[in-house]
């Protein structure tokens, strides 16, 4: 059963890792990227990694995947301009990935199956989350916070450098909002026919 | 695991970071009301920072949170004096804040974070504690530089220091992952105590590297000069005090205990980058006009010398090299205090003409400046010569006479743009209208370090000698 599930699950990332590469459409690319990454996340829980299965979809689904459509969306990218280049860098890209693919076929020849086998998806723990918490707040609880942190000073520091107050610009006060009254913002005005209304303006008063 | 324990032991950042986050609050609550609340703020959590650290500089080593941290004596002093620096160098910055139009709580707040960096990174005895402090540091330097986000100037420093900067934490990570890949730990205690193999040479070279760009040696230097002039002047009088005395006592305390079994590797490498220094400093600030970019050679220098104590190895050149950088960061403060003073009604001023006929205009600032100039140029009766002292005696106790040859060279010819300035004081006179009156803050840590600096003070410098000898021989 498991087996079945894991060739099926396989066959969809590798068909839709596939169609990213090579369809028209760059939005239809993000489609199928998430596809592949929903299937990527089936196949870890087949091997009992849950919650790196639901990490991947929250941040790779969740984030990447929609910043990724919006940059091909919202920017003006010309990608068949992109495209010409092809025939020129066939031949480095080709090598790189050659590359790549003999590195990988030097991994799965010298990997120890057996390791990989025997994986223990939880170590000393019921389930994963709970032997990655064990890690991540009690042993490394000082990397923890720190990175959190530098985080915060980038926070700071976007902020800081990008925020510009425009007095021009009319914002949204919640308090004047609700302490507005009826008497205030309506008045019942008798018009004749013909003549029309003369509204006096708030801040006339 | 004790978790109180270990936050008594990394007491100084806990404050820093509790303060900085309050902060954090505080500034959305308040907004513009807590700029000038928030750097007084800062510089109490800065103050007290530093008093506890100078608590543990008495103490034993003791590490915590799981072997990533450890104090040593050493790295207590070291921080002590930093967060000291960074104290004074934040409240001499409110008034320049406040008339450039930078007055932010913000200022305050990426200081904190940034001596958070500091002293994570000093306390680290782990390579994943080191880059992450090194990290918070350097972020919340790349965002001061840029601090003065309308001038042109500010922003290139800005963006050269973050694309350099960026290079360099690259380097070090990759010379982390190679150390880590060859002996298979990132623990200090382990790494020290695996075999030698090329690998972690290659990994020991790259730490060294990034290391030295933080601490901006030569050849590592070509930021510092264009970052100096362009950033606001009380973002460099940061930058050259506190930063900077923690990157050589990083520096320093790094390659004396992860790698001090492999001296060998390493002392060559230092002493090199030592002797180039010295000389892309004292020839370099030769040519120059601006007083930032001088003061900026002036620092590539003085790195070179408190490199010169590493390179004399642990025995002779810790203590050497904590004297050195102590007496340098606090002659700085002054200096880029004289800096931040020279402003006409209509502005800051930073060309080395501007300080003609200072002698007569403002006799106090032009005498306190020379003393500060002689001292940083290590002439006799000032603080700075028993630095370069110490320093040189390490050397040559290490029996590294071509170092020292270099040393008393650049010295030198260092003098050349030293005695400029001097020159510039009393000599030469001008037309142009005297300096505004130094800002209170600026005119106490100017004549404050000029004391400090002066030889009737001096007893202090014997003070600090055994004080630091004996926390190095503790550590």
């Amino acid at each position: 059963m498991q087996l079945i599930a894991f060739y099926i699950l396989s066959t969809v990332v590798v068909l839709s890792a596939l169609f990213v590469i090579s369809s028209r459409n760059p939005v239809h690319s993000v489609l199928w990227l998430i596809l592949s990454f929903f299937t990527a996340a089936g196949l870890l829980v087949l091997i009992g990694a849950e919650f790196l299965a639901m990490l991947l979809v929250v941040v790779y689904v969740g984030a990447v995947a929609v910043l990724f459509l919006f940059v091909v969306m919202m920017l003006d990218v010309d990608f068949k301009q992109m495209r010409k280049g092809f025939a020129d860098y066939f031949v480095v890209g080709g090598m790189i990935g050659l590359a790549l693919l003999a590195e990988l076929a030097i991994i799965a020849t010298a990997a120890n199956t057996d390791q990989v086998r025997n994986f223990d998806p939880s170590p000393g723990a019921d389930t994963n989350a709970e032997a990655l918490s064990n890690v991540l707040y009690t042993d490394y609880l000082l990397l923890f916070q720190m990175a959190g942190i530098v985080l915060l000073v980038a926070m700071i520091g976007a902020i800081v450098l990008t925020l510009r107050h425009r007095p021009d610009v009319k914002r949204q006060n919640v308090g004047d909002q609700i302490a507005r009254r009826r008497e205030n913002a309506v008045e019942v005005l008798d018009v004749n026919p013909g003549q029309g209304a003369s509204i006096r303006k708030e801040n006339e008063k | 695991m004790d978790i109180l324990n270990d936050i008594s032991v990394a007491g100084p950042e806990v404050l820093l970071v509790a303060v900085g986050l309050i902060g954090v609050l505080i500034g959305s609550l308040l907004k513009d009301a807590f700029n000038g609340l928030s750097r007084l703020l800062g510089a109490l959590a800065l103050a007290g920072a530093a008093f506890l650290a100078a608590g543990q500089s008495t103490g034993d080593a003791v590490s915590a949170f799981n072997g990533l941290y450890k104090i040593t004596p050493f790295i207590a002093f070291a921080k002590t004096i930093a967060f000291g620096v960074a104290a004074v160098a934040l409240l001499m910055a409110g008034e320049y804040l406040h008339r450039e139009n930078m007055n932010k709580f913000e200022y305050t707040l990426l200081i904190l974070f940034g001596c958070v960096g500091m002293g994570v990174m000093l306390s680290a005895n782990n390579l994943m504690t080191l880059y992450l402090g090194i990290e918070t540091l350097s972020l919340s330097s790349y965002v001061l530089a840029a601090f003065n986000r309308d001038s042109r100037r500010s922003a290139e420093a800005g963006l050269k220091y973050f694309v350099l900067g960026a290079l360099a934490s690259g380097l070090l990570l990759f010379g982390c992952s190679l150390v880590y890949g060859f002996t298979g730990f990132t623990g200090y205690e382990d790494i020290a105590a695996s075999e030698q193999s090329l690998g972690l040479t290659f990994g020991l070279v790259l730490i060294l590297m990034a290391m030295c760009f933080k601490a901006s040696a030569a050849p590592f230097h070509v930021w510092t000069p264009d970052v100096y002039e362009g950033a606001p002047t009380p973002v460099v009088t940061f930058f050259a005090t506190a930063p900077k005395l923690a990157t050589v006592a990083l520096l320093a305390n790094t390659m004396f205990t992860v790698f001090g079994v492999y001296e060998q590797s390493w002392i060559i490498i230092v002493g090199a980058v030592s002797a180039i220094s010295m000389l892309v400093g004292a020839f370099g600030g030769l040519a120059q006009n601006n007083i930032k970019r001088l003061l900026a050679y002036s620092s590539i220098a003085n790195v070179g010398y408190a490199l010169m104590g590493v390179a004399a190895g642990e025995v002779n050149g810790a203590s050497a090299v904590l004297t050195y950088m102590t007496i340098y960061v606090l002659t700085s403060l002054g200096l880029f205090g004289v800096v931040l003073a020279m402003r006409r009604r209509d502005g800051q001023v930073e060309s080395l003409s501007d300080l003609n006929g200072l002698s007569t205009s403002r006799p106090g600032l032009a005498v306190a400046l020379t003393v500060l100039v002689f001292s940083v140029a290590g002439i006799p009766p000032m603080a700075g010569f028993f630095g370069k002292l110490l320093v040189f005696e390490a050397a040559i106790q290490s029996e590294l006479y071509w170092l020292v040859a270099v040393g008393v060279l650049a010295s030198v010819v260092s003098l050349g743009y030293y005695l400029k300035i001097i020159w510039a004081i009393w000599a030469k006179t001008t037309e142009e209208e005297s300096l505004q009156p130094a800002d209170s803050m600026v005119a106490v840590s100017i004549y404050g370090t000029t004391l400090l600096a002066f030889p009737v003070l001096v007893i202090w410098i014997g003070t600090i000698v055994t004080l630091i000898n004996t926390t190095t021989a503790a550590g």
